[in-house]
């Protein structure tokens, strides 16, 4: 079923003529499946969010206990985002430059937030920072409790998102010149010099992209969460465990209108992450 | 094609002098590896210095402990007598124009151009206003106003050069070094900045040292070339005395085309086929050796007189008369001679030739060709 | 040929000889410290609790964790779960790399970015939209409640939440590598005679193969760990409808510490199979994987 020759000025084809066969099928299996599994239910809580409309959203939203879980969630985010920012350059920079023993391994190490299933990192890190677990009990003796609170949901956060920006910063860290620094010393620039002003500005879009993401990832993370939280309400409770809540309350529209709220920050941190990328080849001429 | 403005630079208050520098016995091993053995070469305040050599050579690495990326193993490196081998990179003033230019490209062509000033510290640093006159001046030098406020990434390959050129002199550097400058560029835009590197070198007067593999480049530009082998300098001299007086069978067949006869020497006579070829053998001692000649110093003979004897293999006609291809008994490569139509020689003739300007050497000491099949 | 190489590897040993721009001892050790300091403390020690705690009553503890019925039948449910999204996952994004790849249409950007929803969801949501369609409430729920098929707080309805979660793995991993390889070989075969079916098989898999079994290997390690979404659609039922990771949940909550950490050592054995293949894919076949320009 070649699709060859097409007189000149005729139909419109969809797709451009190939010898090679299966794009009906191919395509139309992939349409379909998408739609059944990805779009068709996203569409659902659109819908039902969309029956709420945009008073309901906000009623829902302007709710003490939603505001407080939502507010504890964008921040904790935030600064989990914004400290993975810091240790994961560090991590990058020292990972992708330096030779010591043990390099590959712990290079690898950095994915297991990736790998490793979120029930698991979260009993675990429950159970270390537990008042009489390994981290916990000297915690303790500095007076910082940290299971059961804010800062357990921050360090959660900080676990699952630390690769996002490792493995974003790594490939253009190791994509840098040494020719550019070089180039600095021979200006005149002293090491800190040649830091700041020559191989970090490269790194800033991927720092962003890096931060956007695990942002993003952040704001949804339950399962790591929900074992160091207090889970307490209003205090430390996250958005998603919420919306499981509510779910258990029977509160569909609570929870539709929380879920909505939280897909369309998502979308915002998509879009957002693009813009940076497309800024960023503009201006660097790569991403 | 750029011109350089002499009044743009008569405004400028550029050094018009260059310092001396002067290497003492430089080695550097990169472990097994020796990539510079006891160089040593002296250059005179606001020479064009070329160094030429083969991949590998030590023309970079030579050109890097001069800059003060490498320290070298042993040795010294001087300027102006004063010893700065250990001296720091930032210390130097030394303007180095990288193979790839190592452009800034998260800063304009002003940011990029004015960085060397920028990061002076606070005692040193002119202040802003003539940062910005000084960095016109340039632009104008290099011919590139009105480009000031463009990216890197926005330029072509001759202009991005031209910029990392403003960005080593806005230094005031002591010493010009260029890293295979025109390397990147293609054939066309090479041959122009070629001339305008020569041009610039004459208004600045500074001690220019540029690296390049291109013996063409080396040979048009540089006051001096020396030529480089495998870590060690096989001669340093002016075009004129690498093409006429060759040190070795290396320089011979690197800088411009040679052919080597193999050849036997028995007391001071130099036998080649078994005829005996007049040449003094400078009291060489009896062995294997070759006979190096350039192509256009060998030429037809007239009857019984020719040194060697060669056989037309094939001819061919050329714009100026007939290209004939020469097989020569007793050596494995062929020659082209030229000659005018009336002269032309006929398919399969033995023809006698002669030469001038030959030169001998051992037959152990490697050529150029012998380096690039033999490792 | 040996002067590149002579080159190459001098350009490479004055990369290490670089005192010009080396940072200066005493940074780069801090800087070593801290980054080596932030990974033990963040990423190592939570790993090494598992195993530590699991043992912590002993071997025998250990072991009779995997002997209760509801132990056991979390493993079972995992395993189905897995074996049934997996595959799915795999023929979609085989057929959405082929149909990506080796055509030329409009709005492939937009197709692809549609491919990568799942991943920008959270799990919870991504559990309540299958709740919204299928639940008692939801859209379906009355239709197939009515014919006695129950999705939501059974197995169907975990297999769903599964896929939905797992949807783009492999489709991601594939879809770069095969554009970047492009169409001429599969054209080649085309016009040398072979089949549509027979070019795929013997041109197109074994060019992905590596890149393939990378999508299965994350596809299959996010498909049995995953928590969230499956934890709005189940019941909860103990024995019936609770995978492995809400087994650990369950355990964990009714404080029976070692058998939690028990099951969880098989999830955590599984991440590292997972991490350390990935490690050996990557380094032995950076060609063949590349394309992945973009981090899951």
């Amino acid at each position: 079923m070649t699709k060859l020759s097409a007189a000149p000025g005729s139909v419109w084809r969809f797709c451009a003529p190939s010898v090679i066969p299966g794009f009906g099928i191919t395509f139309g299996y992939t349409l379909f499946y998408l739609s059944l599994i990805v779009l068709f239910p996203l569409a659902t809580l659109l819908w039902r969010s969309s029956e709420l409309g945009f008073s309901g959203l906000y009623a829902v939203a302007s709710e003490p206990r939603v505001a407080a879980a939502l507010r504890t969630t964008f921040s904790l985010s935030f600064a989990a985002a914004f400290i993975d920012l810091i240790f994961g350059l560090i991590v990058a920079w020292v990972l992708t430059r330096y030779e010591f023993p043990g390099r590959r391994l712990f290079d690898a190490f950095v994915d297991l937030p990736f790998a490793l299933p979120t029930a698991v990192a979260g009993i675990s890190l429950a159970a270390l920072y537990a008042p009489n677990g390994w981290f916990g009990v000297c915690l303790a003796e500095l007076g910082i409790k940290v299971a059961f609170t804010r800062l357990g949901i921050l360090v959660a956060l900080i676990f699952i998102g630390l690769p996002f920006v490792v493995r974003t910063v790594q490939p253009i860290i190791a994509e840098l010149e040494i020719e550019l620094e070089e180039a600095s010393a021979t200006l005149g620039a002293w090491r800190l010099q040649t830091l700041l002003f020559v191989l970090l500005p490269p790194l800033i879009p991927a720092l962003l992209t890096g931060f956007a993401l695990a942002f993003a990832r952040a704001i949804g993370e339950y399962g790591s969460v929900i074992f160091i939280a207090g889970n307490i309400a209003y205090i430390s409770e996250i958005a998603p465990l919420l919306i499981v809540v509510k779910l258990e309350q029977y509160d569909f529209a609570g929870a539709t209108a929380i879920a909505s709220i939280m897909l369309a920050i998502s979308f915002v941190a998509l879009l957002v992450i693009n813009l940076i990328q497309s800024w960023s080849r503009k201006r660097f001429g790569h991403v | 094609m750029p011109t350089l403005s002499l009044a743009a630079l008569e405004d400028t208050k550029m050094q018009k002098h260059g310092f001396s520098i002067k290497v003492e016995s430089v080695a550097q091993d990169f472990g097994a590896f020796a990539a510079l053995r006891d160089v040593s070469l002296e250059i005179k305040p606001g020479e064009l210095v070329a160094l030429l050599g083969p991949s590998g050579s030590g023309k970079t690495t030579l050109l890097r402990v001069i800059a003060g990326l490498n320290a070298p193993d042993r040795g010294r490196v001087l300027f102006d007598g004063e010893d700065a081998t250990y001296l720091p990179v930032q210390d130097r003033k030394v303007g180095m124009v990288f193979q790839n230019y190592a452009l800034f490209k998260h800063m304009t062509v002003a940011d990029n151009i004015a960085y060397g000033l920028k990061v002076r510290p606070r005692r040193q640093r002119p202040p802003k206003t003539e940062i910005a006159k000084r960095v016109e001046e340039l632009l104008r030098f290099v011919q590139l106003e009105g480009l000031a406020n463009r990216f890197p990434g926005q330029l072509s390959g001759g202009q991005r050069q031209r910029v990392a050129l403003a960005r080593a002199l806005a230094i005031e550097p002591r010493v010009l070094l260029l890293d295979e400058p025109f390397g990147a560029l293609d054939a066309r835009v090479r041959k122009d900045l070629r001339r305008w590197l020569r041009e610039v070198h004459q208004k600045t007067g500074l001690t220019t040292i540029f690296v390049t593999h291109d013996q063409d480049e080396a040979m048009e530009l540089a006051d001096r070339v020396v030529v480089l082998n495998e870590g060690r300098i096989e001669q340093i001299g002016t075009p004129e005395e690498l093409y006429d007086q060759p040190a070795s069978p290396f320089v011979i067949s690197f800088v411009g085309e040679a052919v080597a006869l193999p050849v036997t020497v028995a007391d001071g006579h130099v036998n080649f086929a078994g005829r005996e070829l007049h040449i003094d053998t400078h009291g060489l001692r009896s062995g294997a050796a070759r006979v190096f000649f350039r192509p256009a110093d060998i030429a037809v003979a007239s009857q019984g007189s020719g040194e060697i004897e060669g056989r037309v293999e094939s001819i061919r006609r050329t714009p100026a008369g007939v290209r004939a291809t020469i097989a020569i008994e007793g050596y494995d490569q062929t020659l082209e001679i030229d000659s005018p139509i009336d002269q032309a020689a006929s398919l399969g003739e033995k023809i006698p030739l002669s030469f001038t300007k030959a030169r001998i050497f051992p037959a152990d000491v490697p050529d150029f060709d012998d380096i690039a099949d033999g490792i | 040929m040996s002067d590149i190489l002579i080159s190459a590897t001098s350009r490479k040993q004055s990369r290490r000889q670089r005192g010009a721009t080396d940072d200066t001892a005493f940074a780069r050790v801090f800087l070593i410290f801290l980054a080596i300091l932030f990974l033990l403390l963040f990423l190592f020690a939570p790993l090494a609790v598992v195993f530590v705690e699991a043992s912590a009553k002993g071997f025998s503890a250990f072991r009779d964790t995997f002997h209760e019925a509801d132990a056991l039948a979390a493993i079972r449910l995992t395993l189905i779960v897995a074996a049934i999204s997996v595959p799915a996952n795999l023929i979609f994004g085989l057929a959405a790399a082929w149909a990506i790849s080796k055509f030329s249409f409009p709005g492939k950007s937009l197709l692809i970015t549609l491919i990568d929803l799942p991943f920008s969801v959270s799990p919870v949501v991504s559990g309540l939209v299958y709740l919204l369609v299928f639940g008692a409430q939801g859209l379906f729920g009355k239709w197939f409640s009515a014919h006695g098929i129950q999705i939501i707080f059974a197995v169907p309805g975990i297999v769903l939440a599964t896929i939905f979660v797992t949807f783009p793995f492999v489709a991601r991993e594939l879809i770069p590598l095969m554009q970047e390889q492009g169409t001429v070989e599969e054209e080649a075969a085309l016009t040398l005679g072979a089949s549509g079916l027979r070019t795929f098989w013997t041109v197109t898999i074994p060019n992905i193969k590596w890149g393939l079994l990378y999508g299965v290997l994350l596809c299959n390690a996010r498909a049995m760990g995953e928590f969230g979404a499956v934890s709005v659609v189940s019941g909860h039922v103990r024995g019936l409808t609770n995978t492995i990771p809400l087994q650990v949940e369950i355990l964990y909550n009714e404080y029976n510490s070692v058998a939690a950490f028990a099951m969880a050592v098989l999830l955590a054995s599984l991440a590292l199979v997972t991490l350390g293949l990935k490690t050996f894919l990557e380094w032995k076949y950076a060609d063949a994987l590349s394309g992945r320009s973009r981090r899951h």
